[in-house]
């Protein structure tokens, strides 16, 4: 079970896409989950053929559990195939993770139950030996016990079931921007930026093209950030175990509110060596997706850095705050006509105010605003964005 | 295609990408930005239905004719008369 965030800390197998003896490459999706924040398609980070599948749809486990067994090219089956020479086999995880699909049950004897329905049961109060178990080999799977738990008497279920989905994601918010407050020392600086520029520019390129095609003034707003990251890689890096991390490649977060409320920040992968259609266009399809709650996995957990942009509505200037293991999160208020001194005149300009939250101990406020001002910069030069 | 027309098919795209919401409560001439909750991608999602339904595209520079709901039925009534 991949880990896809700093809130998250288990997820729900919906669904498998391959099945035992399918071939796989690296990045092809195997399984969907149901995590509090998305429906995530799960990229393979493999390539081999699916030996075992270890969870069972409908099952929730622990982030870190090891979902199914890929085979590799070159590696021996796993023992009981029949496999012409016998090598150690060596799993594509740790053998120490690999787990029987079922507890080894004795002939008549014991019952074959999924770990994650015991706990339910548990929870439920459910007694194990008066359920009919409906799983391979008659094996108590967690829908057998739901539906055991709602023959009787219903117990109130646990608080966090009847939770619906925006509530959790709500309580994922809330998980990791405490965490964040509580563990990282943050400063902000902000800049006013003329986005002139960049708007007639926009306005030429978006002249002889459709609606669709159409690029919006966050996607040069991604780019320059993307390129002063270039400029400043210890602001694309996360914080663990008390040292930075430095990441080789560039993928910015994406903050995408959810309607209803609730918020989702997944990543665009390599943002500085996409062009602005391109990053237009796969920003466009992702926040759609976000909004379908239909994200694949890399994307939520990939991010280098968050950015943040409140559109054309709202307040002046976001001072955010940063998600965890990430050190930086920049912040565009709203795109806003103000008066601009311009030389000697004082002119009307399409203005933004940037700013930066980012983590003390990787990062210093001249630092900081250095970046800022490089944000700035690479704006007054859209054309070459 | 009459004003009530229009205003149907305007209402009933904004319905699907707001369905927490009940347009018909839109305020006609207040700014729907200000009523409910459309950032700058809604709003494009927003006038490619508007093309698909209507025939009509908006270039960029009459976005700002587009802040209300009067105000939009009255610029894709005159422009479906203008097609004519």
């Amino acid at each position: 079970m991949p880990i896809l965030g700093a809130d998250m800390k288990a997820g729900t197998l919906t669904e498998w896409r391959k099945q035992v003896g399918d071939r796989i490459a690296r990045s092809e999706i195997i399984a969907e989950i149901e995590t509090d924040k998305a429906d995530v398609e799960v990229e393979c980070f493999l390539s081999g053929v699916v030996e075992q599948l270890l969870v069972e749809p409908g099952d929730t486990v622990p982030v870190g559990t090891p979902l199914a067994i890929i085979r590799v090219k070159g590696e021996a089956a796993a023992a009981r195939a029949p496999a012409p020479a016998p090598p150690a086999p060596a799993p594509a995880i740790p053998s120490a993770a690999r787990r029987p699909t079922a507890p080894p049950a004795a002939p008549g004897a014991r019952l074959r139950v999924s770990p994650s329905a015991r706990q339910l049961a548990e929870q439920l109060g459910v007694d194990l030996t008066a359920v009919a178990g409906t799983g391979p080999d008659g094996r108590i799977m967690r829908r057998d016990i739901e539906s055991a738990a709602a023959a009787r008497v219903a117990p109130a279920k646990p608080a966090e079931e009847a939770l619906d989905r925006q509530a959790r994601m709500r309580q994922a918010i809330a998980a990791a921007m405490s965490r964040s407050a509580r563990e990282i020392p943050h400063f902000h600086v902000t800049l006013d930026i003329d986005l002139s520029r960049t708007m007639n520019w926009l306005t030429r390129h978006n002249k002889a093209r459709s609606l669709k095609e159409r690029v919006l003034y966050v996607a040069p707003l991604i780019k320059a950030v993307s390129f002063a990251l270039r400029e400043f890689p210890e602001l694309n890096a996360t914080w663990e175990q008390d040292r930075v991390v430095l990441k080789p490649t560039i993928h910015v977060g994406v903050a995408v509110s959810i309607r209803g409320g609730g918020l989702v920040a997944p990543a665009l992968h390599e943002t500085d060596r996409q062009s602005l259609d391109e990053l237009m266009d796969n920003f466009r399809d992702l926040v759609q997706r976000a909004r379908a709650w239909k994200l694949r996995s890399s994307e939520l957990s990939d991010p280098t850095i968050t950015v943040t942009s409140l559109g054309e509505e709202g307040a002046d200037a976001v001072l955010g705050l940063v998600y965890p293991p990430q050190v930086g999160l920049v912040g565009f208020g709203r795109m806003r006509q103000r008066p601009w001194s311009a030389g000697k005149r004082i002119v009307t300009r399409p203005t933004i105010t940037a700013s930066l939250s980012a983590d003390h101990r990787v990062i210093d406020g001249h630092r900081g605003s250095l970046f800022l001002a490089a944000v700035d910069r690479l704006l007054q030069e859209p054309a070459k964005l | 295609m009459n004003e009530d027309e229009i205003r149907a098919v305007l209402l009933r795209i904004l319905q699907e990408m707001v369905p927490q919401e009940d347009v018909a409560k839109l305020k006609p001439n207040v700014r729907i930005r200000d009523q409910i909750d459309l950032d700058s991608m809604d709003f494009v999602n927003f006038l490619v239905a508007v093309d698909e339904q209507l025939g009509v595209e908006t270039p960029e520079k009459d976005y700002p004719k587009l802040a209300t709901l009067d105000r939009c039925i009255a610029y894709f009534r005159s422009r479906l008369a203008t097609k004519k």
